[in-house]
């Protein structure tokens, strides 16, 4: 029997057609997007504009410099991640290893967390006002300086630890995925061998789960890097003189820098280059910090596959 | 010596079991002799693996569990409130179905138990590492690569690895929960030689699916069926004589 000819198959010529346009759509989105930046951005790029300060001329292009700025962003990120991963690691181990999934206080924990990552910024920033600044840091003071102003007030510290509860679900979500992937055989193993649920834990789940805690690191630090409403209240600056030297001072932030430059210039042709300029670094500061994150990861999973220890 | 060997060092009575609702084992008694090897054999689902699993108390991991009756080791009952279960489960070892070598070196995968029980000397740990894995029949495969990772060994050797990283803490007991059952017949011969010599320094319980290997390696057969003890005596006697209708049916290959 000949088989019939084969007819044009429209369907799959335009569904090919539909999908592609629209992946190229988006990616010519972020190609114009990161292109316009890069563009208008590099010719700002100077050793004086990375590693110069703000003396004076904030919105001047010639004088400006955006060194304060990427220190109080870096120190941000790092204190944060100091702040977070403790936390949402021990979370994350208390959901997969120890809570009961079928309880009801664990799904109450879990709805918390989810919800906790659908909260917009703007809310952790009045939360890290109210809780940080004033209770936490207020107590400070009055129990420990005599009412005398040193923690109730914005600070890198609050800045830093309203940006950990921020960017902790992202943490818990990644590190119990990971620890969720780990065989129940390796666990059963070294029960049978007589350790304890926390040798276990210790010796054998977590440092098979370590790439995705750091990959939950990196989620964080891409994020905190960026953020800036959770930091408006808490702890940045729009200027100042000096770098922060102490926890309880204020910092400049590259993000909150974009707002400032954006919505604050007297003469807006003027400040473009900047605001360009600050953006630009502030997408390769992200990305030197995502790619130290990677790197680390993948020397962990290397080193795993020949586990010499 | 032969004294010895009729006084069971496992005692199991009247022992049932439930996974929530649905009862796993029925009244179970099995006296494990010691220095021999048992085999506990009968078709998917008959509480084989259960029954091992409560032997050294692994089933105390799962919430929905239900025990009732004694295990004695001993003379001791192991369920008692006072055993400590990290020491029973020193005492009791096991080998998995599914090969569980840490993603550690060898020699770390040797060390495990060894470190959590305090030991750091490096000598000592060397020492103990070599003579576990002598005892398992793996130290002239492995002796030049210690350092490498023990996933870079073949499933057999794993297997090995394990039973070595088993007997590293010098248990009474080994429980193997059919330890051939992902081997192909080369490693599996292997392990079987290895039970027939391991049995003069250990009690060894082997969970098995193969008859063959129940005939090959154990002295005592248990034939379970749908949770219940139905024949326990010599593998000669199962094998060439049972007593029961079943057990003969079962290892004639009539079902199962």
């Amino acid at each position: 029997m000949p088989f019939r000819r084969k007819r044009t198959d429209w369907q799959s010529l335009v569904s090919t057609a539909a999908t592609g346009v629209m992946t190229f759509s988006v990616v010519a989105m972020v190609g114009v997007i990161l292109g316009n930046i890069v563009w208008n951005g590099a010719a700002q790029m100077s050793l004086h504009f990375i590693f110069g300060g703000t003396k004076e001329g904030m919105f001047d292009a010639a004088h400006a410099g955006v060194f304060p700025m990427i220190f109080g962003t870096v120190a941000l990120v790092v204190l944060m991640t100091l702040g977070v991963l403790p936390v949402g690691v021990i979370t994350a181990i208390y959901l997969s290893e120890y809570a009961r999934s079928t309880s009801a206080v664990t799904r109450v924990i879990r709805g918390a967390i989810n919800n906790l990552a659908g909260v917009p910024s703007i809310v952790f920033g009045l939360f890290g006002l109210g809780f940080f600044v004033q209770f936490v840091g207020g107590g400070i003071d009055k129990v420990f300086y005599g009412g005398q102003l040193n923690y109730g007030k914005p600070a890198l510290v609050w800045a830093a630890a309203t940006m950990a509860v921020l960017t902790l679900p992202v943490v818990i979500v990644a590190t119990e995925e990971a620890l969720r992937a780990v065989p129940k055989g390796l666990r059963e193993g070294s029960m049978a061998l007589g350790a304890t649920k926390l040798e276990t834990i210790w010796r054998i789940v977590l440092p098979q789960a370590l790439p995705g805690v750091i990959t939950g690191a990196i989620l964080a630090v891409g994020r905190g890097a960026g953020e800036v409403a959770p930091i408006m209240f808490t702890g940045a600056a729009y200027f100042l003189a000096h770098l922060p030297s102490h926890l309880s001072d204020q910092f400049m932030n590259l993000g909150y820098h974009v707002f400032v430059l954006s919505t604050q210039s007297p003469d807006i042709e003027r400040t473009k280059p900047i605001l360009f300029g600050t953006v630009l670094v502030l997408l390769m500061l992200t990305f030197l910090l995502n790619l130290a994150g990677v790197i680390v990861r993948a020397r962990i999973r290397a080193r795993a596959r020949q586990a010499n220890g | 010596m032969d004294n010895s060997k009729d006084k069971p060092i496992v005692q199991i009575n009247r022992l049932n079991f439930w996974y929530g609702d649905k009862q796993a084992l029925f009244d179970i008694n099995v006296g494990i002799a010691p220095n021999c090897a048992t085999a506990f054999i009968g078709p998917s689902g008959c509480g084989k693996s259960t029954l091992l699993r409560c032997l050294n108390r692994m089933n105390d991991l799962n919430d929905e569990q239900r025990i009732e009756g004694t295990i004695t080791m001993h003379g001791m009952d192991i369920r008692a409130p006072e055993v400590d279960v990290i020491e029973l489960r020193k005492r009791v070892g096991m080998v998995f179905q599914k090969s569980n070598p840490f993603p550690k070196s060898i020699f770390e995968n040797i060390a495990y138990g060894l470190r959590l029980q305090g030991s750091q000397k490096k000598n000592h740990l060397a020492e103990r590492v070599e003579s576990s894995l002598r005892r398992a029949a793996l130290w002239e495969e492995v002796k030049d690569r210690l350092d490498e990772s023990a996933l870079s060994l073949s499933g057999g050797q794993q297997q090995r690895l394990c039973i070595a990283r088993t007997i590293a803490v010098e248990p009474d007991v080994v429980l193997m929960d059919e330890p051939c059952s992902a081997l192909d017949p080369t490693a599996t011969a292997k392990i079987e030689e290895l039970i027939q010599d391991l049995k003069r320094y250990y009690t060894i319980i082997i969970v098995t699916h193969n008859m063959q290997q129940a005939t090959r390696c154990s002295d005592f057969t248990a034939f379970f069926y749908l949770g219940k003890l139905i024949e326990f005596d010599t593998t000669t006697k199962i094998f060439t004589n049972p007593a029961n209708k079943q057990t003969e049916d079962y290892i004639t290959g009539r079902f199962g």
